[in-house]
């Protein structure tokens, strides 16, 4: 009887219901598809807008290559990618230690910037008064310095009074775009802002001139994921993160916490700001960090805040982001299309986190496992 | 030993590069790389890349395999960075458009002696020393002498029919970054006003960015609230040229018409022509013939132009009056900085040391007033006129 009327219930055409658990193997199979079926979405766009391919059809095996040859058709490509895709994984990890803590660090651009400024400062005004390795050292500490003080400023002003952190780190990224400015206007008399580059203050070559910043970034990050999992302060990082209650139950002071966890996040964008000042420009422009900041949110999330899975999200970014480049150069279009694709393959990304966190029935599910429950007995 | 070794490897490779430069590039195996600061959006860069497409078009050369564009590149090492992807692309001759590109394009160049770089806008080509490293400009100060001649007759237009906002007729201008292009540019501008209107004064605004449309826009805006009759730019949005249609205040533009946008403002446009320039390094290129260290085009050699005037917006008799002008720029008769022309602080300048040779200080090292004008462009291709002269007044720095 009551079977009968379990089954006129109308059972909606799909209905989805929260995983419990998956394996790592099914997740993955997930990614991997949402990667290619991405791709795919991307080439049909690419066909559809970029009008050399309408006429050439044959070029779409072409268009791929090209994705493929932004970063890696000669050494030195591929060591330039390893070097953007290791300061981009620097500030991740930095915006990182923050979010673990679900403080929502939105300034890694500016805490970036500011201590490219920094190690600048130190370079314009002492560069070739003092020996080389000096400078370097005081460099690092400026980077450093500033990275911290622009990341403290938020968490005191949080910890203090509750202010909003995702606001606050916001704002601070414009005041470190301005403060580059005034200072681009006292560092150069001739009115240009155009401080060109200057000629003390670069790390020294390991092999190639990238390879030291490879490994520090990959040292940096075997550090974090040690740090964020295996130390005391990890462990209360995650506690403040899951509930504030929880942490003042066990005796964690969250401000204590706030504040020495958003040191350590401004000091890592610090160290990006150092490699992107004595590894290889050698100058601050107001556009040096060229949304770096923004694109690190993007690359920690995907990884799901694990400093070893955000080396291959750093990594797949850093792709996605060459190839577009190749594809605007070679085909001759716009340099926002590429950025479309590159939007499509993150969209198929991270849609496919929603399937990896739900599964979804289609009508007749049920009955139909039912039914080979039944038959089973 | 080892010594020897590298002194015989270097010689090799010096000898290689003297040769391929001597020898020449056939025409089918050109291959230009272009790197712009900005997208076309940006009327600067989309400057550049028409001309570069252009002058490819008119030599038959064809995009992606004879020359590719690169877009968007900051003045920082992405563009040593993307200068060397050209060359392992195939690039032959690298070209960028942007001044603070200069110093990353140099160490590019130092890397690869057997490619040519270009450079506009820049500085150090002089004192560099490098073969394949070039800099390039046009004497655009002629194109905006013309475009401030139509501005000050726009002006006798307005105080005759007696609509001026003040006593005097006053030019704003909108301009990116107090430093000698700008300031040889905007002076250029308002000595051709003056020439035909003379109780002109003109007050400028600095944007602090060479791309900035609400910047611009709001410059230009505070320029018309603070008495503007006219308004002029060198920044390279549609910021100044809407503000002005919004206001109903002339606009006398620069880069490239605006008259689509702006079809009741727009006056005439001053701009660079790059086509030549082009066209003459892709020549060389093939013939094996060095690039001059410094080319500056001129209005004679089609270099700097003035687009069509907009005769719903310019006052009468414009284009009669600027063809009479143009014929005695290309003659010589009328000089752009004619020292009988401006004052600095109330008296003449008769002599002025210039910052020719860029270094850490900017310190002035020429002399640059010669039989009673100042010699803009001609000791090297990029503007070095600073002189803050009389009636000009900065409203910010």
């Amino acid at each position: 009887m009551s079977k009968e009327k379990k089954s006129e219930v109308r059972e909606p055409l799909i209905h989805l219901s929260k995983r419990t658990t998956i394996s790592p193997l099914k997740a993955w199979t997930i990614r991997l598809i949402a990667i290619v079926l991405g791709l795919l979405v991307c080439g049909l766009a690419a066909f559809l807008l970029i009008e050399k391919l309408q006429q050439n059809p044959e070029r779409i095996g072409e268009f791929y290559q090209t994705f493929i040859r932004g970063s890696f058709s000669t050494s030195r490509k591929l060591w330039k990618y390893l070097k953007n895709t290791s300061v981009l994984l620097v500030i991740s990890l930095g915006l990182t230690v923050a979010f673990r803590m679900r403080f929502w660090n939105i300034g890694g651009e500016g805490q970036t910037l500011v201590s490219v400024l920094g190690a600048i400062a130190v370079d314009f005004y002492l560069g070739g008064r003092i020996p080389e390795w000096i400078l370097l050292i005081l460099m690092f500490f400026a980077a450093l310095l500033s990275g911290a003080l622009w990341g403290i400023i938020p968490a005191v002003f949080r910890a203090k009074w509750g202010t909003n952190e995702t606001l606050f780190t916001l704002m601070m990224n414009y005041v470190a775009t301005y403060l580059v400015s005034y200072f681009l206007v006292i560092w150069v008399p001739s009115g240009s802002s155009s401080l060109g580059k200057l000629k003390y203050g670069k790390l020294p070559t390991l092999y190639n001139e990238q390879l030291l910043i490879v490994l520090t970034a990959l040292f940096l990050t075997i550090a974090l994921y040690i740090y964020l999992n295996y130390t005391k302060h990890g462990y209360e990082i995650n506690v403040v993160g899951e509930s504030v209650r929880t942490a003042q139950y066990v005796g964690i002071s969250e401000r204590k916490v706030i504040i020495r966890t958003m040191i350590l996040s401004g000091a890592i964008c610090g160290l990006a700001g150092y490699l992107i000042a004595a590894g290889s420009d050698q100058t601050v422009t107001t556009n040096s960090v060229g949304g770096q900041g923004f694109t690190g949110i993007l690359v920690a999330w995907l990884g799901k805040f694990n400093p070893l899975a955000m080396i291959l999200t750093a990594g797949l970014i850093q792709v996605l982001n060459q190839g577009a480049g190749q594809i605007s150069q070679d085909f001759g279009v716009d340099n926002a299309l590429p950025n479309v694709i590159v939007g499509i393959v993150l969209f198929f990304i991270i849609g496919s986190e929603f399937f990896i966190n739900y599964e979804i029935h289609f009508r007749g599910h049920h009955s139909r496992a039912n039914a080979r429950k039944e038959a089973a007995k | 030993m080892k010594k020897i070794l590298a002194l015989v490897l270097v010689l090799a490779l010096c000898l290689t590069a003297a040769v391929s430069l001597a020898e020449g590039i056939a025409k089918e195996d050109i291959k230009l790389g272009v790197i712009t600061l900005h997208d076309d959006k940006s009327t600067y860069d989309a400057n550049f890349i028409n001309a570069v497409k252009e002058a490819c078009a008119n030599l038959g050369l064809e995009e992606g395999k004879n020359y590719v564009i690169v877009s968007g590149i900051e003045e920082s090492d992405a563009c040593r960075d993307t200068a060397l992807d050209l060359v392992d692309d195939g690039c032959n001759i690298i070209f960028a458009d942007s001044f603070g590109h200069e110093d990353f394009l140099i160490e590019a160049a130092k890397e690869h002696p057997e490619v040519e770089f270009c450079h506009a806008t820049g500085t150090k080509a002089h004192t560099e020393n490098l073969a394949n490293f070039h800099n390039a400009f046009a004497s655009i100060y002629e194109g905006r002498y013309l475009a401030g001649v139509a501005a000050g007759l726009k002006l006798n237009e307005i105080k005759e029919a007696g609509k001026l906002k003040g006593e005097v007729p006053m030019i704003g201008y909108v301009g990116a970054f107090p430093y000698a292009e700008v300031k040889s540019g905007y002076t250029s501008f308002y000595l051709g006003a003056r020439s035909v209107c003379p109780d002109v004064i003109m007050k400028v605004q600095f944007t602090g960015s060479w791309y900035d449309e609400t910047g611009e826009k709001t410059a230009a805006e505070a320029l018309i609230g603070l008495g503007a009759d006219l308004i002029s730019q060198h920044a390279d949005s549609m910021g100044a040229p809407t503000a002005c249609e919004t206001a109903g205040i002339p606009d006398v533009s620069y880069n490239g018409s605006t008259v689509d946008a702006c079809p009741n403002t727009f006056i005439v446009a001053s701009r660079i022509n790059w086509v030549p320039y082009f066209e003459y390094i892709i020549g060389q290129r093939i013939a094996g013939e060095p690039i001059d260290t410094d080319w500056t085009g001129t209005i004679a050699t089609g270099s700097v132009e003035l687009t069509a005037v907009n005769t719903n917006a310019a006052a009468e008799g414009t284009e009669a009056k600027l063809e009479e002008i143009k014929a005695k720029l290309e003659s010589g008769e009328v000089k752009v900085f004619d020292t009988a022309t401006f004052t600095k602080d109330g008296a003449p300048v008769e002599s002025y040391l210039a910052d020719v040779d860029t270094d850490a200080a900017f310190t002035p090292d020429t002399e640059a007033i010669k039989d009673g004008y100042f010699d803009e462009s001609s000791l090297r291709s990029a503007p070095y006129f600073d002189i803050d002269i009389d009636g000009i007044e900065i409203v910010n720095n």
